[in-house]
């Protein structure tokens, strides 16, 4: 059944490299999107699969492929409006390019052996550079370079890492392997410094991919310059991945006793994206790159949030949902607004409101939604990890956590209301809100907002097995 | 076997010296297909003759010694340059920087908490030297062709210091490892071509449009 989740996105790939029709091509976007979900729902609420030392599902990995497989289907719908107005681009490259990165990260997600996470997140990698370059222009080209050859070193780095960990289980007498469940099982007698460099090297591998500081360079010019509904799956979608791979880490260090190592070595990464977004994002002119330095905090956020564990780990949890959904709305509205003016600088955008009520709306909501006002999903979350943070005795880095992220919203403020508030200059461009355009992100907004006001039994236990496999077992 | 091992891995830690020190690109990148067949051999001197070794060595050698080193002299071919001109640091200071990476990975390596059987040997050592002179080429390089040069140096490195433990990975995953790195320098080479059709050089310094 996972097996088939993971090739089920193949098949429509190749047939999009085939099928001569432009807009039945789009549609495989959607379809195959809608069949995906499908199966993760069944299988998700269905009883555990049987146990395969390769590829399986535990509550994490139920967590994120739920996340990044709703995100998908909603950026798929949103592709088909998208790509039917930018005809003059194609779509020949993006969709099978979209449909394999779908199953990449499923086989990330899914893969319970470290060597096969390293190649299907390597995969992702390459699959999603030709999407950054859509636009095929100076800056596209630009941002796909820093983003190919940074992420490529730091999963090479993260190899290294695998490989550390490999070797620190050589001296046991037993063949070393590199599968998640026997790893997990020998922790206790890992060689201990190769195990803390190898973790080492994972963070900053894996942490290169999810964007942490200051490993986070590529991403304001990946996610400024790629078509909106890439930068909202890299955003939601990739980073959740990147994210799961170094909590397989964490996880690791946890059973060999070491978490508090991994935790020190999390809270400092997190404080530091907390403190870098915050420097970036207070006057930044152009909406997508702050949507970028938003991930770049976010990414902080889950960092800081499973550093500090206990209940701080399942409100960090909660927040991967809530940031991939707010972030996917947050692109996907900017991308109509810079397809209305034809920009996406502050300079030229200017009463997204009052041109396009449904979009600018959204995108002020979605502003307010990420940057923790209630009653919206990252309110709960992020409360829960403050109250993580009080309750770990952590004082000083909650009221840390608190300015920052007080600075962060005046700062994303200031550049949210002056886009979206007051008079549009020049008369824009014939843009208009369409279903396929509008509807995405506002579903995903209202899935925020139900999360906000009410988190459902299965979920909550979802997310309670998923932060007890972070914890230390006695 | 070992003076074999010690003789390749000497003449890997020689070619990181030549690609540092040299301003052609084709010698570049011939000393890197030729780093990449050498270190394809060390599968086999290790382990000796099995399968799996014998797979491992034949897709190394393929992969980097010939094809992917060819792909790249096709890319410079077709962009029409032989040079690396004024790197971001003069050649001498790289070679001697690249001195000093090899003289600590050595002595990092003495303290490394190393299996008995891998004490002896110059291939941790080697994986280290290699791996801080893949970074140090990318680092200071302004073409783009000569930082995947860089990338490929930097997983040679790596590549040695798997062959400690090809018996943990298996099959599977070393061909997946080997098929991603085909695919990167690939879409690498793509990418590079299109910079070049841009902007008519592939100088990564012109890349620089978008910053705060």
């Amino acid at each position: 059944m996972l097996v088939a989740l993971i090739l089920l996105p193949l098949l429509p790939a190749a047939l999009s490299l085939v099928l001569p029709w432009y807009q039945l091509r789009s549609w495989l976007l959607p379809a195959t999107g809608a069949a995906h979900l499908g199966l993760v729902l069944l299988l998700v609420s269905g009883a555990p699969p049987t146990p395969n030392p390769w590829i399986g599902l535990d509550a994490l990995s139920r967590l994120v492929l739920l996340v990044t497989s709703l995100l998908f289907l909603g950026c798929a719908f949103y592709a088909v409006d998208y790509l039917a107005m930018r005809r003059d681009r194609g779509n020949r490259v993006m969709v099978p390019c979209l449909l394999v990165f779908l199953s990449a990260m499923t086989l990330a997600i899914s893969a319970r052996h470290l060597g096969l996470l390293w190649v299907a997140v390597e995969t992702t990698t390459l699959v999603s550079a030709p999407l950054i370059y859509f636009n095929r222009n100076r800056l596209s080209i630009e941002a796909t370079w820093k983003y190919l050859l940074l992420c490529s070193v730091g999963i090479a780095l993260a190899l290294l890492g695998m490989m550390f960990v490999a070797y620190s289980a050589l001296g046991g007498g037993e063949p070393a392997s590199l599968h998640l469940d026997w790893l997990l099982m020998q922790a206790p007698g890992l060689s201990r410094p190769w195990l803390h460099a190898g973790f080492v090297f994972l963070l900053v591998g894996f942490g290169t991919k999810m964007g942490l500081a200051p490993l986070h360079s590529w991403k304001p010019d990946a996610y400024g310059e790629a078509p909106a509904l890439v930068g909202a799956l890299l955003a939601g979608g990739l980073t959740s991945v990147a994210f799961l791979a170094i909590l397989r880490a964490v996880q690791i260090m946890a059973a060999a006793g070491d978490v508090h190592i991994a935790r020190q070595a999390l809270v400092g990464l997190g404080l530091l994206s907390l403190v870098l977004a915050a420097v970036f994002m207070v006057r930044q002119p152009d909406i997508k790159r702050m949507l970028a330095y938003s991930s770049v905090e976010h990414m902080g956020i889950l960092a800081l949030g499973v550093g500090i564990g206990g209940l701080a780990t399942f409100g960090a949890l909660l927040h991967l949902i809530n940031n991939a959904l707010t972030k996917g709305c947050l692109f996907l509205t900017a991308g109509n607004i810079q397809r209305a003016f034809a920009s996406k600088h502050l300079s030229e955008v200017r009463g997204a409101l009052s041109v396009l009520p449904l979009s600018g709306g959204l995108f002020l909501a979605g502003f307010l939604a990420i940057t923790g006002a209630p009653p919206f999903g990252p309110f709960l979350s992020e409360f829960t990890i403050l109250r993580g943070l009080f309750a770990a005795d952590r004082p000083l880095i909650a009221a840390a956590f608190l300015v920052l992220l007080a600075v962060i919203f005046i700062g994303m403020g200031a550049t949210v209301l002056a886009a979206t508030q007051g008079e549009a200059g020049e008369p824009p461009g014939r843009f208009k809100d369409r279903l396929l355009l509008v509807a995405p992100p506002l579903i995903m907004l209202l899935l925020v907002l139900g999360l906000g006001l009410y988190l459902p039994e299965p979920l909550r236990q979802l997310l309670e097995a998923g932060a007890h496999l972070l914890e230390v077992r006695s | 076997m070992s003076d074999v091992n010690s003789v390749i891995l000497l003449v890997v830690i020689l070619l990181n010296f030549f690609t540092l020190g040299s301003a052609r690109l084709v010698a570049c990148i011939r000393a890197v297909a030729l780093q990449g067949a050498l270190l394809a051999l060390l599968p086999v001197t290790v382990h000796g003759l099995s399968g799996h070794s014998l797979i491992l060595a034949l897709g190394a050698l393929t992969l980097k010694g010939l094809f992917i080193p060819w792909l790249l002299l096709r890319a410079i071919r077709e962009v029409r340059i032989r040079r690396e001109m004024e790197p971001l640091i003069g050649l001498v200071p790289t070679l001697f920087l690249g001195v000093l990476a090899t003289v600590a990975a050595f002595l990092f390596a003495d303290r490394l908490p190393l299996l008995l059987e891998h004490q002896e040997g110059l291939l941790v050592p080697a994986s280290l030297a290699t791996m801080l002179t893949g970074f140090l080429l990318l680092m200071t390089r302004r073409k783009a062709i000569t930082q995947v040069v860089g990338y490929l140096i930097l997983e040679n490195g790596i590549f040695v210091f798997g062959v400690l433990l090809s018996t943990a990975m298996p099959l599977v995953v070393e061909a997946g490892v080997l098929l991603d790195l085909l695919v990167a320098v690939f879409v690498m080479g793509i990418v590079l071509n299109q910079i070049n059709r841009e902007f008519a050089t592939i100088n990564t310094e012109r890349l620089s449009a978008l910053k705060e």
